[in-house]
C-alpha cells in the first residue's frame, strides 16, 4: 500500500505535472474573481474565504477524472480490480489519498498567498487553511466515486463534475461557514467545522467502497 | 439447485421481464383509472376546500407542491432500493426500475420547485431563497439530472446500471437532508405539519384534500413508472433482437 501510495506520488509530481496544473487553475480562478467584479479590496476581503473555497472546490474536481483514467489506460486498473473486496477497497482509499496529496494539499499551501490577493486577515486565512485541510480530502474521497462510475467513458471529465459537484456542497456549505464564523465574532467556530470534520469522515469511509464497487461494476 | 427455484416467492418470479409484463398489462387499466379518479377528486377537493385567512387562494398552492415534493423523494428511494437489487441481486429488471424512475423523478422534483416558486412569490415576495430546503431539494433536481446525463452517456444499458446504482445510494445521503432540513436548520420554509411525531397540525378540511391528491400523484406515479419500464424493457428486447440481426448478417456475409 505505501509502495503504491508512493508510485500514485511520483506519477502525480513528475510526468505531466497534474499536481501543479490544479494549483495553476486555482490561482487562475481566484485571480479572475477581481477582474469580475472589480478591485474594491473591503468587498474582496469580505468574500475572500467564499471565493478560495469555490477555487479549490472546482480545482479539486478538475483532476478527479484522471484518478482512475491513467490506471485504465495502461491496463493495471484490471489488476487492482482483480484484487479481493477488503483490498480494492482499501486501494481506492490509497489511491484517493494520494490524488489528495497530489492535488489537494498544495492547493492548502497555495490558500494563504491567495488571501494575501484578497486582502483577508491572518485570520481569516488561517481558518479557511484549515477548513481546507479537513474538506478537500473529503472532496477527494466523494470524487473517487465519480471517478470510478466514469472510468468507463472515453471523455468522462465532465461528466464527473456533473455528477460529484451536487455531493459536494454540504462540503462547500460547512467549510465556508466555518471560515466566516472564525472571522465574525458572535458565530461560534466549532460547530460548523465539527460537522465538516464529520463530513469528511464519512465521506473517507463511503467514498472508497462506493467506487470500489462502481470499479467492480464497469469492469464485468 | 432445485431448492432455490422452489423456495422463489411470488416476489421473486415477478423478476422474470415476460412475468413482469403479463402482470402489469393486466394491473395497468385498474392503476391507471385509479390514478385518474383520485385525481380528479382530489382537484375537486382542493377546490373546495377554504381559503387560508392568511394566504388567501395561495394555499391551494400547497395541494400541487406538497406531493409532488413527497413523490420526489419517494421516487427517489424507490431508485435507491431498485439500486440496491441491482447491486446484490444483479437482476436487469432492477436496473430497467431505477432507470425509468429518473425522469419521472425529475419532473416531480421539477413541479415541486415550480409550484414553490410561484408560491414563494406573492407570500415571501421571492422567487427564490437560499434556505436549507430548498437548496436540498434543488440538490436532488440536479442528482437526478446527473443519472440521467450518466445513462445518456453510456451506449450499453448493461454497464451504466452498476455505476449508476452505485451513485445512486451515494446520493440517498440527500433524501434525510432534504426531509429534515426544516428541523435542523432555522430556514424560511415550514416546518412539517403532516408528518410528524405528534399527528398532524393541519386543519381537517386542509389535510383530506391534501392525503387524497398524494395518493392521486403516488398512483400516477407507479402508472407511469409501470408503463416506462415495459417501454424500457421491449426498448433493451429490440435493441438486442437489432443487435441479433445484424450480427446474423454479418456472419452470412463473411461466410
Amino acid at each position: 500500500m505505501m509502495a503504491l501510495l508512493r508510485r500514485d506520488l511520483a506519477i502525480a509530481t513528475r510526468s505531466g505535472g497534474a499536481a501543479m496544473l490544479g494549483v495553476l487553475f486555482f490561482l487562475a480562478v481566484v485571480a479572475v474573481i477581481p477582474f469580475g467584479i472589480g478591485p474594491d479590496l473591503n468587498l474582496l476581503a469580505r468574500i475572500g474565504p467564499a471565493i478560495l473555497w469555490i477555487g479549490a472546490l472546482l480545482a479539486s474536481l478538475l483532476g478527479l477524472d484522471r484518478l482512475f483514467q491513467a490506471d485504465r489506460e495502461d491496463g493495471s486498473l484490471d489488476m487492482l480490480v482483480m484484487q479481493d473486496w477488503v483490498t480494492l477497497v482499501l486501494t481506492v482509499f490509497v489511491k484517493s489519498l494520494a490524488h489528495w496529496l497530489a492535488t489537494g494539499l498544495p492547493l492548502v499551501l497555495a490558500a494563504p498567498l491567495l488571501g494575501l490577493l484578497m486582502n483577508m486577515s491572518a485570520t481569516a486565512t488561517g481558518a479557511v487553511m484549515l477548513t481546507l485541510l479537513v474538506g478537500t480530502p473529503a472532496i477527494s474521497f466523494i470524487g473517487a466515486v465519480g471517478a470510478a462510475v466514469a472510468v468507463v467513458l472515453p471523455r468522462g471529465g465532465l461528466l464527473v463534475s456533473i455528477l460529484i459537484l451536487p455531493l459536494a456542497i454540504p462540503i462547500l456549505i460547512f467549510g465556508v461557514s466555518a471560515a466566516y464564523a472564525a472571522v465574525t465574532d458572535p458565530d461560534p467556530f466549532l460547530p460548523p467545522f465539527m460537522i465538516l470534520s464529520a463530513i469528511a469522515l464519512f465521506f473517507a469511509a463511503l467514498g472508497p467502497v462506493a467506487a470500489a464497487a462502481a470499479l467492480r461494476g464497469a469492469s464485468d | 439447485m432445485s431448492d432455490t427455484t422452489i423456495s422463489q416467492g411470488w416476489f421473486t418470479s415477478l423478476a422474470n421481464p415476460t412475468r413482469f409484463l403479463a402482470l402489469s398489462g393486466r394491473i395497468l387499466p385498474y392503476l391507471a383509472t385509479a390514478a385518474v379518479l383520485s385525481l380528479v377528486v382530489g382537484l375537486y377537493m382542493s377546490f373546495a376546500a377554504p381559503e387560508d385567512y392568511q394566504q388567501g387562494i395561495t394555499v391551494r398552492i400547497m395541494f400541487i407542491h406538497v406531493p409532488a415534493a413527497w413523490l420526489a423523494m419517494m421516487c427517489y428511494s424507490v431508485m435507491a432500493v431498485a439500486s440496491l437489487g441491482t447491486l446484490v441481486w444483479r437482476h436487469p429488471l432492477a436496473d430497467v426500475a431505477a432507470k425509468t424512475a429518473l425522469p419521472i423523478g425529475a419532473a416531480f422534483t421539477f413541479l415541486s420547485l415550480l409550484t414553490g416558486s410561484l408560491w414563494g412569490r406573492p407570500m415571501w415576495g421571492t422567487w427564490w431563497v437560499w434556505d436549507a430546503r430548498l437548496t436540498s431539494v434543488f440538490v436532488l433536481f440536479l442528482m437526478y439530472l446527473g443519472l440521467m446525463a450518466l445513462h445518456k452517456a453510456m451506449d450499453d444499458p448493461a454497464r451504466a446500471a452498476r455505476p449508476a446504482a452505485v451513485l445512486t445510494l451515494v446520493g440517498f445521503v440527500n433524501i434525510p437532508i432534504i426531509k429534515f432540513s426544516v428541523d435542523w436548520w432555522n430556514t424560511l420554509h415550514q416546518p412539517a405539519s403532516v408528518i410528524r411525531m405528534d399527528g398532524p397540525t393541519i386543519h381537517p378540511t386542509m389535510l383530506y384534500p391534501l392525503l387524497v391528491m398524494a395518493i392521486a400523484y403516488t398512483l400516477i406515479f407507479f402508472t407511469l413508472h409501470l408503463m416506462a419500464m415495459r417501454n424500457e424493457i421491449w426498448r433493451r428486447r429490440v435493441q438486442t433482437m437489432r443487435r441479433q440481426a445484424a450480427q446474423s448478417i454479418g456472419g452470412g456475409a463473411s461466410t
